[in-house]
Parts: structure tokens; sequence; C-alpha cells
């Protein structure tokens, strides 16, 4: 393709050969898809390390038969996500998963206060709004409601017969309640934004149910924010709804944006993250042992789960947006990059033994929440969240463990964000 | 070892906080880095290393390290 000239990287693992200029379009099976087949389903897509070791900036065919790039190399991701010539903006359209469908297409421009798909200086004036609710100080004092939430959740767990699904008894309701606090949402309607978010996030869902949900999803918010300008409370909704920058205030279009984003971002990602964290903890015997046995690891632990397990599993797609480098190699604007984050975390480049699940790991600038001015706002949160869940489980289930076989657990092979459809797991009447 | 930061990048991920509290904070309203101590103790330049490597915007710079 233009812009990709293997000759020019003197680099021995650059001179693999790639695919010619001209190809006939999806049909051609030697054409590289996205990879997706997991041989385990703690692990990425295997393709990955060979395509690390051979063809780190390798030519991608979309489903919609465009060609692009996917990066599976550490360094090659970290450095394109913080590069301000690749945009957010320009990048939805490009979807290495699924041909988006044609009712869809409109929801594909971006709308004002949907900042992940924006560029510096618009991203910049939303996250500046946003970025002082999300600090590290703020989070840490949500901790102690954060341990409250989870002891209620997991005191009621185990009075229910077991087996207990622990996405329903604990992982999902856990950030639910706790985004629900902190925006102002009523978690009466949990349901509601639960079933959305899932809709939305398939990548099975067709057409005009994306619309329908997608309007049902600012429908609701915009009644919500509506009622925080009327009557503020202490919330975050309430807040913004109130602030006023250089520009002014916020629209009610953009205070929807923006609620809907952190709602669905705010509880999804960190449910998937406690689920599907505990079924590699339980997958892991010696390594839950060591946390089991030395609790103060949590902080690294979390760290190190969010690191094997990258639940963003189909990367992140950026845009060039002019004529660069990637890995020594011209890429020519316009081109869609897939970053996969995936691959990135398992880069033995960058982590010794990276396949291994290593609980004590203790420096890991791991990519699970991106680089760049995008890197996830909530990230402290979902830290504090992980910390307090995953300590209050160990602790209150000593003897917790998957109640079918690991081939058996239903994962999330069809959702932008990967993880578990359920978890059935059991425990013993002994211990505390 | 000192301590500089370019607060018009950041964008208040948080990352040098949570590594070097002694060393980083985050302003209340903006979320932006704060430097608590330019020139930290020896005791905490690994960890001042560590959160300037780790920043997702290249916002911290490390002299005479």
């Amino acid at each position: 393709m233009a812009g990709v000239d293997v000759s020019a990287d003197p680099r021995p693992e650059a001179r693999t050969p790639t695919l010619p200029e001209q190809r006939a379009p999806s049909s051609d099976e030697t054409e590289l898809r996205l990879p997706r087949a997991r041989a385990c389903p703690l692990d990425p897509p295997a393709d990955y390390q060979r395509l690390r070791d051979i063809d780190p900036v390798a030519r991608l065919a979309f489903p919609d038969g465009s060609h692009g790039l996917l990066l599976s190399r550490y360094d090659d991701v970290r450095s394109v996500l913080a590069d301000p010539r690749v945009s957010s903006a320009r990048s939805l359209g490009s979807n290495p998963v699924r041909v988006p469908p044609p009712e869809v297409r409109d929801l594909m421009r971006i709308r004002p206060g949907q900042f992940i798909g924006m560029d510096p200086p618009e991203h910049t004036r939303y996250r500046r709004l946003l970025t002082g609710r999300f600090t590290v100080r703020r989070m840490n004092a949500l901790a102690p409601r954060v341990e409250q939430i989870v002891a209620d959740h997991l005191d009621a767990m185990r009075e229910m017969p077991r087996p207990v699904d622990l996405v329903q008894a604990f992982a999902l309701p856990v950030p639910s309640m706790v985004i629900c606090e902190l925006l102002g949402v009523p978690y009466s309607d949990r349901a509601l934004f639960q079933r959305r978010t899932r809709a939305l996030l398939s990548m099975t869902t067709d057409g005009p149910t994306i619309v329908r949900v997608r309007d049902e999803m600012n429908d609701y918010m915009l009644t919500l924010v509506r009622a925080k300008r009327q009557r503020p409370e202490d919330d975050l909704l309430s807040g913004l709804a109130g602030r006023q920058d250089e520009h002014g205030g916020l629209t009610d279009e953009e205070l929807v944006n923006i609620g809907n984003l952190l709602l669905v971002a705010g509880h999804e990602t960190t449910a998937n993250m406690l689920a599907l964290g505990t079924l590699a903890l339980l997958s892991h015997p010696a390594q839950l042992a060591v946390l089991r046995t030395d609790p103060s690891l949590v902080d690294q632990a979390v760290e190190e789960l969010l690191r094997y397990l990258s639940i963003v599993q189909f990367g992140l797609v950026r845009t060039a947006t002019e004529d660069l480098d990637v890995h020594g190699r011209p890429v020519s604007a316009g081109t869609p990059i897939v970053a996969s984050i995936a691959s990135a975390n398992r880069d033995s480049r960058q982590f010794p033994d990276a396949d291994e699940l290593d609980v004590t790991r203790r420096y890991s600038p791991h990519l699970a929440f991106g680089h760049g001015v995008h890197q996830c706002l909530g990230q402290q949160l979902a830290r504090v969240e992980m910390k307090v869940g995953f300590r209050a489980l160990l602790e209150r289930f000593p003897s917790l463990r998957l109640a079918v076989p690991l081939a058996d657990v239903h994962m999330r092979d069809e959702m932008f964000i990967y993880g578990v459809h359920d978890l059935p797991v059991t425990w013993d009447d002994d211990g505390p | 070892m000192r301590v500089v930061v370019d607060v018009a990048r950041c964008r208040g991920a948080g990352l040098c906080t949570l590594t070097a509290p002694d060393v980083f904070d985050q302003d209340e309203e903006e979320g932006t880095v704060v430097v608590l101590d330019d020139e930290p103790p020896p005791p905490l330049h690994q960890a001042v290393l560590a959160a300037a490597r780790l920043c997702p915007n290249a916002v911290i710079r490390v002299e005479d390290a």
C-alpha cells in the first residue's frame, strides 16, 4: 500500500515480505484481518506473537475492504498513541471488526461533548472540565464508600444459593453503583443503562437496534440533565451543568454526551476487569496464593491484571493526519492505524516473561488505560474499585473457586470490552 | 535531581501522584500536576523517574538525574 516501504528499513525483522500493492478486496484469504481467535481465553490471540516478531507494522485489511496498519509492539503502540500527528477524530469510520451498519453512519459523526473522538484543542477543553473531578486524591477519598458498597454486595452474595454468578452478584453492580453515585444517576435505573451499554458495545448488534438504543440513552440523559439544571445536587453532573469556563457553560447536548460517556465507560470497563481478573486469579492458583498470603500486594496485582488482560481487545483506532514514520516505515496521511494494546502489553521486549501473570511484578508501564492525551480519565477510580474489590473478595471468600471448567466460561469474544458474560463461582461453608 | 513540569501539556491522568505522592500532587480544580518538591531527596529518585516515564504526555522532565 502507498506509504509502506519495507525496503527503507534496514532492520532484519522489517525485511519480511509484506503484501503487495494491489490485492483483491476482502475475499483474499491471505490478507491479514484483525486477529481474534484465542487459544486460551486469558491470552490475546496467538497471531500477535508472530506479528510482533516478524511483522510489527502489518498491513491490515478492514472488513469494508479498506486497508490500514496493525501495530503489535509495545514501543510502536505507545509512541503512536502519544503522537500529536495521529488523530482520534478521523478514526470513527475505520472499524477493524465489522462493517458498520448503514443506519449507524450518522452516529459516527462526533457530537459535542464526545471528547474521546476529538483531537486537541477541542478535546482539551472537555478534558479540562473533567480532570479535576477524577484526581488521585478525590478517588482515594471515595475508598470508604467503595468499601461499603463492596461489603454490602459480598454480604448478599454469601447468602445466595451456590453456584453464584459473580458478574451479577459483584462485578457489575459494584462499579455501577459507584458511578451512579458519582455522576448523580439513579441506581434504580441500572437495568436500563446496563442493557443499553451491552447492546452498544457488542459487535453483533444490528443497525436499527443501535440507533434505537442510542436514542433511548440520549433521551434518558437529557431528562436527567434538565433535572440537574433545575435542582442541582451534590454530584458530578450537577457540577458540570453549573460549570463555566472561557467558552461559557456546557449545552444540554454536550452534557448528555459527556454524561453517557462517563456512565458507560464508568461501569462496563471496571465490571469486566473485576470478573475477568477474578477468573485469571482463580486460574493461576500459585499467584492467587501469593496474593492471599500478602494482601498488600494488591496494588501491584491490579496493575498486573490490567496488563495481562488488556480488556480493550480490538485495539485503539487512530488515523495519521500527515506523512509520518512508524518503526522506521513511512506511513502516508490518511492511513488508519490500529494500535493493539493487548499485544503491546504482552511484548517480551518490554515485559520480561510477558505471558506470565506475576502479581509481584514491580514497575509495569502497561498501556491498558491507553497513552497520550486520551489516556483513561477514570483510571484512578478504576484502580480504587479494583484494589478494594479484589482485596475484599479474597478476604471474604477464602475458598472461592470456579464452579465450571475454564473452557466452559462464556467469554465476551464479540464485545468491544473483553471479559466474561457470567462467572459461576462457589465456595465452602467453613471459613470466616 | 531537579524536577521540571510542563503544566500546559498535562491532562491530569494522575500517574505521577500515584507513583511518587511525596513529589507530585494534582491541582484541586484542574487536576493538573503540582510539584511538591522540585529537588527530591535520593530515596525518592527512583519513584520520580518512574513517574516521568509513566506520564502519558511526557510532562515531567528530570534534570541531573
